[in-house]
């Protein structure tokens, strides 16, 4: 669906933040994408979506450039960049002014996300605080079914009990023929919901993986002995004992701790990385 | 949903609904809420949910009716028992056993605990299921 080949842009002369770049986003998936502040996650995000162009290299969807802003293009995709600002308009307006340029947008399931969020009717948007302006246009951007969405730190400003209600949106807003990228350095917040694993560091993609494919090659620890941290490639200290992830020697499948895998990838790359060949 | 760390969480999932089988929240032959739903439930990807009714399936617990849904499978709690029971003695009760031989407890002494625990839980109403019934 997306195709990113060999794709590298920078902001100054000779520096570049993103380079060489190799990869895909098929269809179906819930991408995690994660990296370090100043990584250079939201610039790819607007690279992806047409809104800056790369130096070098393609990012197509469907064949088409992204750069190049076709209606046909942009009608399947929806970027929720972090920071936004709604009109003062009604619900009501918002949504005829901007649904008719998305032919898949769904209006029961609209309601049914701002029901999920508990969002109460107002008459102008600009009455939302900043946490329900978020879960206003969260609402909308699922709703709107492109088979790409793009969000950049959505849960930011969201309080706990909107966290498990963004969870739920989620599950119902995916489908088979839709893929959701999320940029995040929370990775806690979505953990259960994330099933494709994208890691930006040093200025590229480190890691494109499936968390069944993790769970397949890499073993998860959780002990309160540091004997048991034989063999790992990375391992810390937290309050409940000792965490750490190695090879997957026996097939037996644990559960995927993201923010141990992000730690292991930027400690240890090549190591990690050869796991998956 | 809580998830414990060192077990899959689609057979978490997969253990959680076999619980509620059992206590008859989706009693046999009886329509289980749609992966998308359940997905929304537990907060989980959809995919996970996916893995889970597989794995149901696969243990007779849960059947698909093609573009109608899961149903519980007529024999689901005996075949969850099944499976629990079988757990139970290949990985439970050599721990236990363990457990009996590090600390010197006769089996004798377990007997009476478990005729004292009986007793107590006479009046409980929990189905009993005689292993005559469980066909592995």
């Amino acid at each position: 669906m997306l195709k990113v080949e060999e794709m590298a842009f920078s902001y100054r002369r000779n520096e570049y933040l993103l380079n060489k770049l190799n990869f895909d986003i098929t269809p179906g998936g819930v991408y995690g994408l994660l990296g370090k502040n100043g990584s250079g996650k939201s610039t790819l995000l607007y690279l992806l979506t047409g809104l800056m162009f790369p130096h070098i290299g393609t990012i197509t969807i469907d064949g088409v450039s992204a750069g190049k802003r076709l209606p046909q293009t942009l009608q399947n995709i929806y970027l929720l960049p972090e920071e936004f600002d709604l009109p003062a308009v009604s619900a009501e307006r918002y949504v005829k002014n901007n649904a008719s340029f998305y032919p898949l947008f769904n209006r029961e399931q609209f309601d049914n996300f701002l029901q999920i969020f508990e969002l109460p009717q107002v008459k102008d948007l600009s009455q939302y605080s900043m946490g329900q302006k978020k879960k206003f246009i969260v609402s909308f951007a699922l709703a709107t079914n492109t088979p790409l969405l793009f969000m950049d730190e959505p849960t930011n400003g969201m309080d706990i009990p909107s966290k498990s209600q963004f969870r739920k949106a989620i599950a119902l807003g995916m489908s088979d023929e839709r893929s959701i990228v999320i940029s995040t350095h929370q990775v806690r917040d979505l953990e259960s919901m994330i099933d494709r694993v994208l890691v930006l560091h040093d200025n590229t993609i480190l890691l494109n993986e499936s968390v069944l494919k993790i769970a397949e090659k890499m073993e998860f620890v959780h002990t309160t002995s540091k004997d048991d941290l034989q063999g790992c490639i990375y391992s810390t200290f937290t309050p409940q004992g000792f965490v750490g992830v190695r090879p997957n020697l026996d097939g037996i499948e644990t559960s995927v701790d993201l923010e141990v895998l992000f730690n292991s990838i930027i400690t240890n790359p090549e190591v990690v990385k050869s796991l998956f060949i | 949903m809580i998830f414990r760390d060192n077990q899959s969480i689609y057979l978490q999932i997969a253990e959680r609904i076999c619980d509620e089988i059992l206590e008859n929240k989706f009693p046999p032959g009886e329509r289980i809420p749609s992966i998308r739903e359940y997905a929304a439930l537990v907060e989980v990807n959809a995919n996970t949910v996916v893995r889970s009714y597989e794995w149901l399936q696969q243990q007779d617990i849960i059947f698909n009716k093609r573009g109608i849904g899961y149903y519980v499978s007529p024999e689901g709690k005996h075949r969850i028992k099944a499976l629990r029971r079988e757990r139970f003695f290949s990985d439970e009760l050599p721990l236990f056993f363990n457990r009996l031989y590090t600390l010197g407890i006769s089996v004798e002494e377990i007997e009476t605990h478990y005729a004292q625990y009986l007793d107590e839980h006479k009046n409980n109403k929990t189905e009993i299921y005689p292993p005559e019934n469980l066909s592995v």
